[in-house]
């Protein structure tokens, strides 16, 4: 176990941990967008900054990845710390004006949008976390999606934004997405996701849709389950 | 060439190649680096080879590296009595031959001519270009065929690696690279000593090191001519850290612009390998490395070390946070020194003549010389070695010659796009690390763009934050989108729509930026408005409160009109005017119509009087 110092509280933690982590398991509050428990972490969002001190020496870092250290101090809210935050809720409203997620968080940051940008139309509500990326790589496993471009121009999408193969329909970067940026319609035997329609299979007990065909398959031929095994859904199963 | 076994084979070698490349050997050598060649010396050298032969003489014409005075390309100087000359064409060639090389006869108008006496000089040495230089590690460019191993061997290359592998153990050259106080040429200044010894101590196998050649600051290209003019000085610095560092591999990350410097860099990996300096047991040690080139894509944000090692493992080119230290986990994670191609070329140096030589040159916390290229508003473009602490005024009027057409200076920008600007009242400033980045700049990579009274520091800002968001990789919030929308306000300033706060806000986005960015390339991004804002917020308020570009830059801001005085009605600004907003009758004072001038520049450029006024 290490011992730190968040915010002038003493607080424990266990040696691998974030420092995030540690601050949230002692009650105190870091918001974070690009943090998603079930993928690795980028430090993309810069919100969860936070400023440490070493010494006589303080720097910025981000609390989802650097992990506490014996002796560690760290203020979460210091003045440095609120600019970067209030910045970056500024920049993000100004691409996503529409993300009510952003909305909201910016009124718990108390951060109203900077009058002095022009508000973008072309970007949705995507702020470019790669969770939807991270997700579809690391847990799914088919990198069906993935970052195109640089700079202010990047997006994320299909290769090439075509349909693609890969994808299998499962909609976890919509389960990921933090602001609801990535479309996905089910409606009857269909759903529609990254510009492709998928056929969804019935359940062999109660009849209802429940899963993407292809998506049954990929899991199939994956864990080596029968397709016929997993035809049934999982509240008949 | 034979596989070299041993360090005394290797001086019996170099003993043999001395003789074959006497220096007082009849000899012309020409520039043939990538800014010569874009002058054409590849005509040039295929011309004086083959007069050579029409006169059959056996004299050597060898291509070389870049001689460093680009803007007096292409060069040739004519062995032994090391006659320079200076922008030779092929209609040159002949005289050159009969009249230079087999006579001893001086051709005067190939000389360089001093601009402010006139007179003309003789020795590459005695060009003041040359003069107050101390080119240490760009010196030999001159003289060596970079595509031939045995030309390095020939001046004593591979001598340095002999003696650390023979005499010294990994802990003494890092002691000796410490004992230098040798910091890294890439940006950061970082001891380069201290990171080869943390990598040495380091646990995880293999180690890495890797020479970072993705050179992409707009107007620097000091490391380009290193690889291409000297591979293997960058390759037996490499040899040595390696052995330092115990490690087992190297890559040279090279843009792919730079198709010279890939092309030279293989055969001297290839030279290198074939005589027993990489492969197993180099020099018949145990020690064995070797080095393999990575091709950059192009993208800025690769010079970041790790962006660099994710584009090396063959990802996109994106930093990750830096909490662990690549010497650490670097490279497919594993312990790795990454260093700039000119630090390696310092270590062979450094290896021969020892630590305490290498720290007498230069200042307390800057040891050595640096390789600056000198561009801009400046006479003499080029590329400059000056020992650490030389004051920027030393390197702008004596050894560039000052501005071109008499002009003021007024600023010279430092570091690469998220260097600063230094404006003239600190041109006494001695060049290091550390005053470069006190004065609110970086030194960079080395790059330095001259600007004079005709720069417009707003649109200076704005030119570099255009280019920063375009190389950004957008990866994190504050880079992505602050670098952005600090470009968008720049850009509203020089179009006349700047308001009131624009300064507080351009400010408060900097230091947001600055804090907040996952790399370093972020984290400096706002450099150029700092400093502008710093050095210049006179010009910013004139745009924003005034509406006037000083500088007469900014479009929105200016209004072209003729000097009734000075025109004399010659009508070439008719002529050549675009949008036929000049008019006028022959010998009569013309005129332009502000509503159809786009202040394009045509008719400044054209008019022989002087006679257009921008306000």
């Amino acid at each position: 176990m290490v011992n730190l110092i968040i915010d002038g509280k003493n607080v424990t933690a266990k040696k691998d941990a974030a420092v995030l982590e540690a601050a949230r398991a002692a009650g105190i509050n870091i918001p974070t967008l690009c943090a998603h428990e079930s993928v690795s972490r980028s430090g993309a969002c810069r919100l969860c900054v936070v400023e440490i001190k070493k010494g006589s020496r303080t720097r910025i870092v981000t609390s989802c990845l650097y992990t506490v250290e014996e002796g560690l101090i760290v203020n979460t809210k210091s003045e440095r710390v609120q600019n970067v935050r209030s910045l970056v809720m500024e920049l993000l409203l100004a691409r996503c004006p529409e993300s009510e997620v952003l909305q909201k968080l910016a009124k718990e940051l108390c951060v109203e949008p900077q009058s002095r940008f022009v508000a973008d139309t072309d970007k949705g509500k995507c702020i470019l976390c790669r969770s939807c990326v991270r997700v579809c790589e690391e847990i799914v496993g088919v990198s069906a999606i993935g970052l195109f471009a640089r700079g202010s121009h990047k997006t994320v999408g299909t290769p090439y934004n075509e349909k693609s193969d890969a994808c299998i329909g499962c909609g976890a970067c919509v389960y990921v997405c933090p602001t609801g940026h990535i479309e996905m319609t089910s409606t009857g035997d269909k759903r529609k996701i990254w510009g492709r329609t998928f056929k969804m299979q019935t359940c062999a007990k109660c009849g209802k849709y429940f899963a993407p065909a292809d998506q049954l398959k990929f899991i199939s031929k994956k864990t080596g389950v029968p397709l016929s095994e997993l035809t049934i859904c999982t509240e008949c199963r | 060439m034979k596989k070299i076994t041993n360090a005394l084979a290797l001086r019996q070698i170099q003993e043999d190649l001395k003789k074959n490349y006497d220096p007082n050997k009849q000899m012309v050598t020409i520039c043939a680096g990538t800014g010569c060649r874009g002058y054409g010396c590849i005509k040039v050298k295929d011309s004086l080879e083959a007069e050579i032969s029409k006169q059959n003489l056996n004299v050597e014409v060898r291509a070389t590296g870049c001689f460093g005075f680009c803007e007096k390309g292409p060069l040739v100087v004519v062995h032994p009595q090391k006659i320079f000359y200076q922008r030779v064409g092929e209609r040159d060639v002949a005289d050159i031959v009969t009249k230079t090389v087999m006579q001893g006869e001086v051709i005067e108008k190939l000389l360089y001519r001093d601009p402010v006496t006139s007179e003309t000089v003789m020795k590459e040495e005695d060009v003041p270009f040359y003069k107050k230089q101390k080119r240490l590690v760009f010196g030999s460019n001159g003289i060596i065929d970079p595509t031939q191993i045995e030309s390095y061997m020939a001046i004593g290359g591979y001598t340095a690696l002999a003696k650390a592998l023979s005499e010294m153990s990994p802990e003494g050259i890092i002691d000796e690279v410490k004992k230098a106080a040798l910091r890294g040429r890439g940006g950061g200044g970082f001891m380069a000593g201290t990171k080869w010894e943390g990598c040495r101590k380091a646990h995880g196998s293999p180690k890495y090191i890797i020479a970072n050649g993705d050179e992409g600051d707009p107007g620097a290209y000091m490391d380009r001519s290193l690889m291409e003019g000297n591979p293997h000085s960058v390759v037996e610095g490499m040899i040595i850290g390696a052995y330092a560092i115990g490690a087992s591999h190297g890559y040279i990350y090279v843009r792919n612009e730079y198709p010279l410097a890939v092309v030279h860099l293989t055969m001297a990996i290839d030279s290198a390998r074939d005589a027993g300096f990489l492969g197993k047991n180099i020099l018949g040690s145990k020690f064995s490395f070797d080095i393999s080139i990575n091709k950059g894509g192009g993208a800025f944000v690769c010079g970041e070390s790790s962006a660099l090692f994710a584009s090396i493992e063959g990802r996109a080119g994106e930093p990750r946070a830096k909490y662990v230290h690549a010497v650490e986990k670097g490279l497919w994670d594993k312990p790795t020194v990454l260093n700039n191609v000119e630090t390696w070329a310092n270590v062979p140096l450094i290896i021969n003549k020892g630590a305490d030589w290498y720290a007498s040159i230069g200042t307390e916390k800057s040891k050595g010389t640096k390789i600056f290229s000198l561009v801009g508003k400046i006479n003499n473009t080029g590329l400059v070695e000056v020992p650490m602490g030389m004051k920027l005024r030393e390197i702008i009027y004596d050894i560039g010659g000052g501005i071109p057409k008499g002009r003021k200076f007024k600023a010279v920008q430092t570091g690469g796009p998220s260097g600063g600007c230094i404006p003239e009242s600190l041109l006494d400033l001695p060049v290091d690390f550390d005053k470069l980045y006190e004065v609110g700049s970086m030194m960079g990579s080395g790059g330095m763009i001259v600007m004079d009274d005709r720069s417009c520091m707003v649109d200076v800002a704005k030119y570099f934050l255009a280019f920063l968001q375009e190389e950004s990789c957008g990866k994190c919030v504050p880079c992505r989108e602050g670098v952005r929308r600090m470009r968008e306000i720049l850009e509203d300033i020089c179009a006349g729509k700047g308001t009131e706060g624009d300064i507080d806000l351009l400010e408060k986005i900097a230091t947001g930026v600055a804090d907040g960015s996952l790399c370093a390339l972020g984290g400096s991004a706002p450099n150029p408005v700092l400093s502008t804002l710093r050095y210049f917020r006179d010009e910013y308020d004139a745009h924003i409160k005034d509406h006037h570009c000083p500088a007469g830059v900014c479009k929105a801001l200016i209004t072209y009109s003729i000097d009734p005085e000075k025109c004399t009605g010659c009508g070439v600004c008719i002529k050549v005017c675009p949008t036929q907003a000049t008019s006028g009758e022959k010998k009569k004072a013309h005129t332009i119509d502000n509503d159809k001038c786009t202040r394009c520049g045509a008719c400044i450029e054209s008019c022989k009087f002087d006679a257009i006024n921008v306000k």
